[in-house]
């Protein structure tokens, strides 16, 4: 869908301890075998302990800069839906936002609903879809823990990312331990059907 | 990733971390002896050697603090040895002391400092400072790389250096260099089996005695001299010499990535600069480069210090220079992509404008927490009980309870540095009657902790310090330290504390709610300084250790 595009920007929304970063080194690396050049930037330390985090990837024919350009985000992937608002900075009207309908209350806060959530975003762009992967993830594989990698499988399924399914499928092989290896391809077969 | 790094498949490209990219650089290079205190945005480079080392024939260790870490490579790098000591910024301040009179000295071998800055504080308290200062303090060539390829390939520029010139080199990253991913092209390595050093008596070289010393600062300024013709010529200052253009940017580290993005964006073509050593500058190189130039953009994150530098070469050869720098770049925070395209569009007189949506949500600021199930939860609960929290200050330090300043818990009245917390409770309580908690933790305790304890006692005050005990560096990814279960033979904390000479001293498990809120009331009426070390294990340890091995630990001081 994308193909003919020179970069794409993609920035992964969550909070610490989603594994994103786990989602960062899957898709650096189908990037990396389809030959494409490859920048992420991500957090560690205070910023993995619960709070938000916010990762990019940007891959295309030449990239310099490991972070995404203000309202230049091509895809956003949300892994809780109150983070996804703070991804605006990056987002413009042909943004896509694929949101995991999940929300982890922030302490001392009223959660903001999912239709407050929607018509927030929906100022900037109308490409927003919520998929319920922690749901179907906890019924189809008994845990949720995998929700990110359905969601990243689904987008590459969906046309959303320009990097094909088997390249993705390789680059899981790649990085997913042997002993959790079965269990994240059950989330990628899933997103297929 | 560690079979990635040791392997030989010279030529061929992986997807590494900065972190990653300068170990399998140091590797390269064929380090022998690797020392660190953990610390965020560096870890990693430790956490890797900490697994690698005894297959890669690399002596590692983590130290107490940064300044031994250093002492500890400079040992090596005497006895004639590769040494690499890496380290979070502020590292660079608590070894200072060591640094500054190794660069008179000089060393055998080579030794080189990894310090990784973090611009815009992503995972640190205390300060946003620009370590650059350190070049010109101490002396210590620097180089500044922006991803990971150079990562790797200045990791070992700095090794050539450093035993070229018997000098200490330092390599700098930050956050977005250190955390950034991309594909880096191997060169050869070939596992090597341990080194045994070899410290040859000098004492004209090692000892910095006056009036000797006055001599090896004559010497240390001739080496940065020769140093200087060799980044004058070195390609890591690369930069294409206008030819008709009239608006030049002279740029370092991540800084340089945005220009070229930025490039890209406004569809320019614009000679650029990108210095890869930042002390000694290549000033010739710099000069030739702005002499027909009207005006230059120096885009550099934090302090002005490149800015200044070409201002005053500028004087020299081309006094009408315009030079642009922090009136169009904050001092303050990191920059960002279109940060650096916006600047050098104002410059240009170019449109450049990302659309701003102005959303008008409240999104609640997510802080991060401690996890569920931490033992910290422990000891705050019993506190609060304890305690008025009005009434009571709180010193607070670096850790995973540096959090206890966020809400819900705010139990944080002050934070500074590592070893502070227990340094600046002293001076509160000599001159305020004001009730005072402290809390240091472990690892802290060991770094700098135990000079301030001692000085509560010497110098008669009476703080209440919570020493935090939960047998782990946490914050930084749970790394060991003097006292923890996965070092052998532990170092007990109730023995130094007892050592000090601290009376009210009481080790307890903050599972014992009542025992723990007796105590600190208790403790606060005493006119001695008194310690609890709340011990319990980190939930991360706790899989680790059975709790067999954490009662190993258990001492008179505890209730049996």
């Amino acid at each position: 869908m994308k193909k003919n595009k020179k970069d794409f920007n993609l920035i992964i929304v969550g909070t610490g301890g989603q594994g994103l970063i786990t989602l960062l080194q899957i898709l650096a690396e189908a990037a990396l075998i389809e030959g494409y050049e490859v920048k992420t930037s991500e957090l560690h330390g205070l910023s993995q302990r619960g709070g938000s985090v916010e990762v990019h990837i940007r891959f295309g024919k030449e990239i310099f800069s490991p972070l995404v350009s203000q309202g230049k985000a091509d895809l956003i992937l949300g892994l809780e839906m109150q983070e996804c608002l703070k991804a605006y900075y990056f987002s413009n009207p042909q943004t896509i936002f694929l949101i995991n309908r999940y929300l982890i209350p922030i302490p001392l806060q009223n959660p903001i609903s999912e239709n407050e959530i929607l018509k927030t975003i929906k100022k900037i762009t109308k490409n927003i879809e919520i998929v319920p992967a922690v749901e179907i993830c906890q019924k189809e594989l008994g845990t949720n823990v995998v929700a990110g990698i359905y969601l990243l499988s689904l987008a590459s399924f969906k046309n959303l990312i320009p990097l094909q399914p088997k390249s993705i499928l390789k680059a899981i092989k790649k990085i997913i331990p042997e002993k959790y290896l079965e269990l994240n391809e059950k989330a990628f077969n899933l997103a297929k059907s | 990733m560690e079979e990635v790094l040791l392997n030989n498949k010279s030529g061929k490209k992986f997807i590494l971390l900065g972190n990653e990219a300068i170990v399998r650089g140091a590797l390269e290079s064929g380090v022998n002896f690797v020392s660190t205190y953990p610390g965020t945005p560096a870890s990693e480079i430790g956490n890797i050697f900490f697994k690698i080392g005894q297959k890669a024939g690399v002596y590692f260790e983590f130290s107490t603090n940064e300044k031994v870490a250093l002492e500890a490579s400079v040992g090596a790098a005497f006895s004639g040895l590769k040494s690499l000591v890496a380290m979070k910024n502020f590292g660079l301040n608590v070894c200072s002391d060591a640094l500054i009179p190794v660069m008179y000295t000089g060393i055998k071998g080579s030794l080189v400092l990894i310090v990784a800055e973090d611009v815009g504080c992503w995972s640190s308290a205390q300060s946003e400072q620009d370590s650059r200062a350190y070049s010109y303090l101490a002396h210590i060539p620097t180089l500044e790389s922006s991803n990971p390829q150079e990562c790797k390939d200045f990791t070992k520029l700095a090794f050539e250096i450093s035993e070229k010139f018997k000098i200490p080199v330092m390599v700098k990253t930050s956050t977005r260099v250190a955390h950034q991913r991309a594909p880096v092209q191997f060169s050869n390595y070939e596992v090597e089996s341990r080194k045994i050093g070899r410290f040859v008596k000098n004492p004209k070289r090692f000892v910095t005695l006056p009036p000797r010393v006055l001599e090896m600062k004559k010497e240390l300024l001739e080496k940065i001299e020769k140093i200087k013709e060799f980044s004058e010529k070195s390609q890591i200052n690369k930069g294409r010499i206008p030819a008709k253009a009239d608006f030049g940017i002279i740029t370092s580290g991540i800084s340089f990535l945005y220009v070229m993005e930025a490039e890209k964006e406004l569809n320019l073509d614009l000679p650029v600069l990108k210095l890869g050593f930042f002390y000694p500058l290549p000033e010739e190189k710099i000069k030739k480069f702005i002499k027909n130039l009207k005006k230059v953009l120096i885009i550099e994150e934090l302090e002005p210090y490149l800015e200044k530098e070409v201002k005053m070469l500028a004087k020299e050869i081309n006094c009408k220079l315009k030079v642009f720098g922090k009136e169009l770049l904050s001092e303050v925070g990191e920059l960002r992509p279109e940060v650096v395209s916006s600047a050098i569009a104002t410059i240009k007189n170019k449109k450049y404008q990302p659309k701003v949506y102005n959303l008008k949500s409240s999104i609640a600021k997510r802080f991060p927490r401690l996890c569920p199930g931490c033992p910290y939860w422990l000891v705050i609960s019993a506190v609060k009980k304890a305690v008025n929290e009005k009434e009571v200050i709180f010193g607070g330090e670096i850790g995973c309870y540096m959090l206890f300043g966020h809400p819900p818990i705010r139990l944080q009245d002050y934070l500074s540095c590592m070893g502070s917390s227990v340094g600046i409770a002293h001076g509160i309580k000599k001159v305020s009657p004001q009730k005072l908690i402290t809390f240091v933790g472990d690892s802290s305790f060991f770094h700098a902790g135990i000079p301030a304890l001692i000085n509560t006692v010497f110098n008669k005050s009476n703080p209440l310090i919570i020493i935090l005990n939960n047998l782990t560096t946490a914050m930084t990814g749970h790394q060991p330290h003097p006292g923890a279960p996965a070092t052998p033979d532990g170092i007990k904390i109730e023995d130094i504390v007892s050592a000090c000479g601290v009376k009210n001293l009481k080790v307890i498990d903050p599972i014992n709610q009542e025992e723990f809120t007796k105590t600190v009331k208790e403790f606060l009426e005493k006119d001695e300084v008194s310690v609890i070390i709340a011990r319990r294990p980190c939930i991360f340890v706790k899989e680790k250790y059975t709790s067999g091995d954490i009662s190993r630990s258990r001492s008179k001081y505890e209730k049996k």
